[in-house]
């Protein structure tokens, strides 16, 4: 059974159009002991068959540990989501709920490169000269 | 967790993953998180609850300066007591 019923489906197929260029959502997970790992690729599946702008990767994570180190991926299951470029942008878990918005969020966010932010914040982060790792802890109710 | 993936798109510096509390309870015990959404700063939870860009973005850099203060103070300290 399909996750997206009929309806969202067509929803996010339209909000899908707005998509500049390609987006790949590169996965990593594995077959076995994952709670949510079978729904998350279903999930993903889904959502790349929505747009032709929208490709999936899978990966075995335990298999393929080159481009999980590549991609610096170190649980499961993960969601790079990349254009031509990496940008640094992952999801670990299944994003359902409010997290499946903030997913289609970013997918039109990496698509159109830019990412919205007022003038001021531009600024400050050009000032940026270190690496800064963020990892927000998040629910999906 | 719009704000931090909007961060790493303008900023090839940063890096920002969303985390599922619930299915890496592990790692959020680690960090101590109990409430959502917590944001972890280079491995220190710093940001709990949500907050508008231009305070999100404060609490981001602010971190970082200090951070590389405490590690110019840790060998400062270490080179006065040599």
């Amino acid at each position: 059974m399909a996750l997206l019923s009929e309806q969202d489906a067509r929803e996010i197929r339209q909000q899908l159009q707005a998509l500049a260029n390609p987006v790949t959502l590169v996965h990593f997970t594995q077959e076995l002991g994952l709670e949510y790992g079978r729904e998350t690729k279903l999930l993903l599946e889904e959502l790349a068959g929505l747009s032709d702008k929208l490709s999936l990767e899978v990966y075995n994570f335990l298999l393929d540990k080159d481009n999980a180190a590549a991609y610096r991926v170190d649980k499961v299951p993960a969601t790079v989501i990349r254009s031509a470029k990496d940008c640094g942008i992952r999801f670990y878990g299944l994003p359902s709920g409010y997290e499946f918005v903030n997913l289609l969020d970013a997918l039109l966010a990496v698509s159109r490169g830019d990412s919205e932010l007022s003038e001021t914040s531009r600024e400050k982060l050009k000032a940026l000269s270190q690496p800064i790792h963020l990892e927000v802890f998040v629910s999906p109710t | 967790m719009r704000l931090a993936h909007r961060l790493a798109i303008e900023s090839d510096l940063i890096t920002a993953d969303a985390i599922e509390a619930a299915e890496f309870p592990e790692l959020a015990e680690f960090y101590g998180v109990s409430a959502v959404p917590t944001t972890v700063i280079n491995g220190t939870p710093t940001i709990r609850g949500a907050l508008p860009e231009e305070a999100f973005l404060e609490q981001v850099l602010r971190s970082v300066i200090a951070a590389t203060e405490s590690d110019a103070e840790t060998a400062l300290s270490r080179a006065s007591r040599r």
